[in-house]
């Protein structure tokens, strides 16, 4: 067994090769030294090597990231307006709106911000489906991701249901229902999941205790999900592996300079959303206080659960529009078994190129249907939509993997970038400083 | 440190060690422990006790008139009250009930033919279904029509078409007089 001597780390004898360079003054070494917290961070994001062909497909990770801090903020801060009982909620709502200084603008950017976190996380999804980010050895980053995923549809379902609106209350009725498909046990699950007979007060509460802390298993699931990134480090629009330094460039400046163009475009599109359309995404029945005694005609839910919605409806069957609903989600587990092709990226495969914008193409046929009525052409669309999403990811995926032959990979990503960039100069002057 | 070593050595009968079955016998009692101290947690989230007092619901039937429909609420449930026109009784009672998908007689759904009292909640994920106002959309069975996901009932209420399971379930619930019931 390795003796060490109380209060002297092993290897602490000499400078460890992580502690911050001379740039930085004698308390932060002081800290460092004790908790090493700046030489992880420096390691972690400002040295940390980066591919150099990095697209704007690679600015969704941190601005879901940044998204998720906005919900936070401004979800703390609601919750400081907000009671959580069936008969205060909606007035408490609308005070929030009327009278609580800047409280309109809390609740819009924490209404619209739910909906650019997941068109910002489809967009990050749809990425790792185009350059095959999921292929080894990055299973578990996916994996990871899917169940942050999974974790969010539940906090926004769950935020939802909070304002007490009509749409709140016949969303949670209808989602809470599913389970009682379950075999044997369903309908003692739902009942366990209301605290009651019909959806009610008790549900609200404990809707809003879950609401408040998932969005903090989320934050701990994205630390495990940059843990596995940073193992390693990101795929890249070739989908080769790095095979030396002159394929890396330190993520800071590079990549902070580039994220923070992206979200400061991202923002204006948010703000857009916020000060002139508030509403655009919502709808307006839930300014309609909840009545247990009247479903609104037309119910639908938020338009990114749309998809999932069709899918559900697409089924005459109780049981197994569910389970094909809850599958639509957890097939993703299975991709990167499902992809079968030894190359990663899309561009070096001619047919998977094509075909990988048919899955988003058919998630806006599958939203389209969602959004209307289920009946007429509505429901045979439906049908052939989903019927092709399956097809998608258990026949295509491992069919194509198989007979698609993929063109020829560059040696390596410098020589790639070299070869379709226009001439460089030597050395930029401002880079040999 | 000896003694730590000495009962470490192996025992050789049955191929494990006096402290793998220590091990074993203490994981397998603290993870029982375990489960079952997440009961509290889970039950705790049942319907309280003063949520499960059954409440019960009376409801004088003399206003409603032949053809029209009543909602009231046991439970924070609509119930569906229906006096039944005779096109509407016969209807129900004249199906091929090895036909229907939740096989029922209209004579066990109600007490007297004339009035049908199920609770409206849609079997299938617990909307409300129209037909009880008189513009509603009652389906192509003349009972109730979901506008969730479209399930059809006919005058019994019984599921005819979309995803729905089952027949809209019927209350309990006794006629207190003629024309006075009690839900529940
Ligand atoms: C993953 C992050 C989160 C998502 C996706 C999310 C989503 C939502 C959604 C969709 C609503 C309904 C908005 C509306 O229609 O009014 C909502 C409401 C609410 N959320 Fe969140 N939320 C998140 C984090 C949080 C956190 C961390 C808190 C508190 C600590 C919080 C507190 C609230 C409150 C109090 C409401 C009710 C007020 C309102 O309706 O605006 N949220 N949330
Ligand atoms: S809830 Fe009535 S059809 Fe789905």
């Amino acid at each position: 067994m390795a003796v060490s001597q109380p209060g002297v780390p092993a290897g602490s004898s000499s400078t460890p090769a992580s502690l911050p360079g001379s740039g930085h003054g004698r308390l932060v070494r002081w800290i460092d030294h004790r908790l090493p917290v700046i030489s992880f961070l420096e390691h972690e994001l400002t040295a940390y090597p980066t591919p150099v062909n990095l697209n704007y497909w690679w600015n969704f990770g941190s601005l879901a990231g940044i998204i998720l801090v906005i919900m936070i903020v401004t979800g703390v801060v609601l919750a400081m307006h907000y009671t959580p009982h069936a008969s205060l909620a909606f007035d408490s709502v609308e005070r929030i709106m009327r009278d609580v200084n800047y409280g309109w603008l809390l609740r819009y950017v924490h209404m619209n911000g739910a909906s650019m976190f997941f068109l910002i996380v489809y967009i990050h999804m749809f990425r790792g489906l185009y350059y095959g980010s999921y292929k080894y050895p990055r299973e578990l980053l996916w994996i990871l991701g899917v169940v942050i995923l999974l974790l969010m549809m539940a906090t926004a379902f769950l935020g939802y249901v909070l304002p007490w609106g009509q749409m709140s209350y016949w969303a949670a009725t209808v989602i809470t229902n599913m389970f009682s498909a379950v075999p044997l046990v369903g309908d003692s699950i739902v009942t366990l999941l209301w605290g009651g007979f019909t959806v009610g007060n008790p549900t609200l509460n404990r809707f809003y205790s879950l609401h408040y802390v998932l969005p903090f298993v989320i934050v701990a699931v994205v630390g495990l999900h940059l843990v596995a990134l940073h193992q390693h480090g990101s795929n890249n629009p070739l989908g080769i592996e790095r095979r030396g330094p002159q394929d890396s460039i330190p993520f800071h400046p590079y990549y902070t300079i580039k994220d923070m163009f992206g979200l400061s475009v991202f923002l204006i599109v948010f703000a857009v959303f916020v000060f002139y359309l508030p509403n655009f995404l919502g709808h307006p029945d839930n300014y309609i206080p909840a009545n247990p005694m009247v479903t609104p005609p037309h119910i639908v839910p938020e338009w990114y659960f749309l998809p999932f919605y069709a899918i559900l409806r697409s089924v005459p069957d109780k049981l197994l529009g569910v389970v094909l609903m809850f599958g639509a989600v957890l097939i993703l587990f299975l991709v990167p078994w499902l992809d079968t092709s030894p190359v990663r990226s899309a561009r070096f495969r001619p047919v998977y190129r094509w075909v990988s914008w048919l899955l988003p193409a058919d998630a806006i046929v599958l939203g389209w249907v969602g959004a209307n009525p289920p009946s007429g052409a509505f429901v045979v669309i439906g049908q052939i939509a989903t019927f092709y999403y399956f097809f998608h990811f258990l026949i295509l995926m491992p069919l194509l993997g198989k007979i698609e032959r993929p063109r020829p990979l560059p040696i390596s990503i410098g020589a790639a970038v070299l070869a379709a960039g226009p001439p460089v100069p030597a050395a930029a002057p401002m880079e040999r400083r | 440190m000896t003694d730590l070593a000495q009962s470490q050595v192996r025992v050789e009968h049955g191929g494990g060690t006096r402290r793998d079955f220590l091990i074993l016998s203490a994981g397998a009692l603290g993870a029982v422990g375990a489960a079952i101290s997440v009961w509290p947690f889970i039950d705790s989230m049942n319907p309280a006790r003063d949520t499960l007092a059954l409440s019960t619901t009376e409801v004088d039937l003399t206003p409603i008139q032949v053809g029209q429909r009543l909602t009231v609420a046991w439970r924070g449930k609509p119930v569906f009250i229906d006096r039944r026109t005779p096109d509407e009784i016969k209807a129900a009672q004249d199906v091929d009930v090895s036909s229907l998908r939740d096989p029922q007689k209209d004579s066990d759904r109600v007490k007297k033919p004339e009035w049908l009292v199920v609770v409206g909640v849609c079997t299938h994920l617990g909307c409300i279904p129209l037909g009880q106002k008189p513009g509603d959309d009652r389906g192509s069975f003349g009972g109730w029509f979901c506008p969730c996901h479209g399930s059809v009932y006919d005058t019994s209420a019984r599921i005819r078409q979309g995803p729905a399971p089952t027949n809209l379930p019927v209350p309990p619930y006794d006629f207190t007089a003629d024309t006075a019931i009690k839900i529940g």
